[in-house]
C-alpha cells in the first residue's frame, strides 16, 4: 500500500500521502511485549501526538520510526522505503528523520553553532558557509541566535531544547519525531519549547510527538493516538479523544490527569 | 658527575634512543589502541570477538615473552626488522592491549544519547566515534592513559636486552668500564625520569584544557 509513492517536497502539504506507514510492528524487551501489532499511518504535513500511561510503548514506538530500537517483526517504512539493517543505508535514511530527545543530547564538547552544523556539513557534504548561514537562520527562528557560540551547558534547558530542534530541522527532513521533548524542562521553559513545535506544525511539518502535554495535543495535534500496555487503544481527532473518549482505559487515563 | 661527564656521549646517545622508542611505541600504542577500542565496541561481531581476543591474549602474557616472541619468533616467520623496530612491535602492541581497555571505559562515560543524537543525524558508526564520541571520551582518558604511557617508557627498557643501544641498555657497557654501579643507575633513573616526569606535566596540562562543562 506504500508502493510507488512520488516523491514530493517535505513541506509540501497534500492530503493523506502516507509517508511513515508501521504495519504489525512487535518488539519485546526480554519478556515484556512493549510493541503489540502497532499499525499505524502517518500522513504528509500531519501532527500526531501519542499520549498514554508510563511503559505503554510509546517512547519506544516513537524510537523504531528511525531504528532507534530494531523491531523483532513487522514492516515500518518512511516514504515508501523500507528500513535498512544497520549501516550506511539506514544512516541516509535517518538523516531524513529529524529526532528529539527528552534529555536534549546537544553534543556537549561543541559549541550550538556547531551542532547544528555538524549534520549538514559531515553527513550532507555541504559547504560550511551553507550550513552556517542556514544554522544561523535557524538559531533565530527558534529563537537562540544570540547564543550561537556558547557550549550546550551554558543554556537553559528550555534554550538547548530550541537548539535541538534546529539541529534537526537543519537537515531539513521530512518528518520529525519528538520523544517528551518537554518532560526533563523546568515548568516555566515548556511554552518555549512548545511554541516552536506549533510554528513548525503551523509551517506543515509532519510531526510525531510523544508528550504529557495534553494542551499541545488538544491545540496542534490532527490527530491523538492513545497507548496502553504496548498496544493502540484508541486514535481520533484532539476534541473527539478529549471530549468523548470511547475506551474505558482512556477515560481512566484522562481523568486521572486531567482533575486534579 | 664525572660518570656522566666521562659517558656523556654513550648516555645521551641511549636517552635520546629511548625518546625515539618512547614517541614510536607510543604512536603505536595509541593507534592500534584506539582502533581495537572502536573494534570492541563496534556493531560487527567479528571486529568485536577480534578486539577482545587481542586485549584477553596480549595483556595476559608477559612483555618479555611478547618481546622474545617478536624478536626471536618473527625472523622464523621471515619476517625480518632491525631490533628497534621488533622493540616497537612488541612495547607498542603491549601496551596498546591496556590503551583500548582506557579508552572503552571513556567510550563508556560519554553518556549513550550523544551516540543516539549523532545516528539520528544519519552518521555512521565511524563518524558518530570520531565525531562525537571519542572526543568527549578523550577528557576521561587522559589520567589513565598517562600512567599507560609512562609504564610503557619504563617497559621500553627491555629493548636495552636486544642490543637496541637505549638508556636502559647502556649500562651493561658502562659497568663493563669499570664505573661505579652506584652512579651508573642513578644517572639512568635521572634520565627516565625526565622523560615520565615530562609526560606527566604534558597530561596534567592536556587534563586541564580538555576540561569542558557538560
Amino acid at each position: 500500500m506504500t508502493e510507488a509513492l512520488d516523491k514530493t517536497p517535505s513541506l509540501e502539504k497534500e492530503d493523506a500521502v502516507p509517508l511513515v506507514v508501521l504495519s504489525k510492528v512487535n518488539k519485546h524487551f526480554g519478556a515484556l511485549h512493549v510493541l503489540q501489532d502497532i499499525d499505524l499511518t502517518i500522513t504528509q504535513g500531519e501532527v500526531v501526538v501519542v499520549i498514554g500511561p508510563s511503559g505503554s510503548g510509546k517512547s519506544t514506538l516513537c524510537r523504531t520510526i528511525n531504528r532507534l530500537e530494531p523491531i523483532d517483526s513487522g514492516s515500518i517504512t518512511i516514504d515508501g522505503r523500507a528500513l535498512p539493517q544497520e549501516g550506511r543505508a539506514l544512516a541516509r535514511l535517518r538523516s531524513d528523520v529529524g529526532m528529539v530527545f527528552q534529555s536534549f543530547n546537544l553534543f556537549a564538547h561543541k559549541t550550538v553553532l556547531q551542532n547544528v552544523m555538524l549534520g549538514p556539513v559531515k553527513v550532507r557534504r555541504e559547504t560550511r558557509q551553507a550550513a552556517e548561514l542556514r544554522a544561523r537562520q535557524l538559531l533565530d527562528r527558534v529563537g537562540v541566535g544570540n547564543q550561537a557560540d556558547k557550549y550546550p551547558a551554558q543554556l537553559s534547558g528550555g534554550q538547548q531544547q530550541r537548539v535541538a530542534i534546529a539541529r534537526a530541522l537543519a537537515m531539513q527532513p521530512k518528518v520529525m519525531l519528538f520523544d517528551e521533548p518537554t518532560s526533563a524542562l523546568d515548568p516555566e521553559m515548556v511554552n518555549e519549547v512548545l511554541e516552536t513545535m506549533r510554528s513548525l506544525a503551523a509551517d506543515g511539518m509532519t510531526m510525531v510527538v510523544v508528550t504529557h502535554e495534553m494542551g499541545f495535543a488538544r491545540s496542534a495535534a490532527n490527530r491523538v493516538i492513545f497507548m496502553a500496555d504496548g498496544r493502540i487503544v484508541e486514535e481520533n481527532t484532539p476534541d473527539e479523544f478529549f471530549g468523548n473518549p470511547r475506551s474505558d482505559r482512556a477515560r481512566d487515563f484522562l481523568s486521572k490527569i486531567l482533575h486534579h | 658527575m664525572s660518570v656522566l661527564r666521562d659517558n656523556w656521549d654513550l648516555i645521551h646517545k641511549g636517552f635520546v634512543e629511548t625518546l625515539w622508542l618512547t614517541l614510536w611505541c607510543g604512536v603505536v600504542a595509541l593507534v592500534l589502541g584506539t582502533l581495537l577500542a572502536a573494534c570492541r565496541v563496534s556493531p560487527v561481531p567479528p571486529l568485536r570477538w577480534f578486539g577482545t581476543a587481542y586485549v584477553n591474549i596480549i595483556r595476559n602474557t608477559p612483555l618479555t615473552l611478547l618481546m622474545f616472541f617478536v624478536a626471536l619468533g618473527f625472523p622464523k616467520l621471515d619476517i625480518k626488522f632491525d631490533y628497534f623496530t621488533f622493540a616497537v612491535i612488541a612495547v607498542g602492541g603491549y601496551t596498546a592491549a591496556f590503551i583500548c581497555e582506557a579508552v572503552r571505559s571513556g567510550i563508556n562515560t560519554v553518556p549513550l544519547g550523544q551516540a543516539e543524537a549523532a545516528r539520528s543525524l544519519g552518521m555512521t558508526f565511524g563518524q558518530t566515534l570520531s565525531l562525537v564520541v571519542l572526543p568527549q571520551a578523550l577528557r576521561a582518558v587522559i589520567p589513565p592513559i598517562g600512567s599507560l604511557l609512562i609504564a610503557m617508557v619504563r617497559n621500553s627498557a627491555i629493548a636495552g636486552a636486544f642490543n637496541v643501544d637505549e638508556l636502559f641498555g647502556v649500562n651493561s657497557t658502562l659497568v663493563e668500564n669499570g664505573e661505579n654501579v652506584l652512579w651508573v643507575f642513578l644517572w639512568i633513573a635521572v634520565g627516565y625520569l625526565t622523560i615520565t616526569l615530562t609526560l606527566s606535566a604534558v597530561f596534567a596540562l592536556l587534563e586541564k584544557k580538555l576540561a569542558v562543562a557538560r
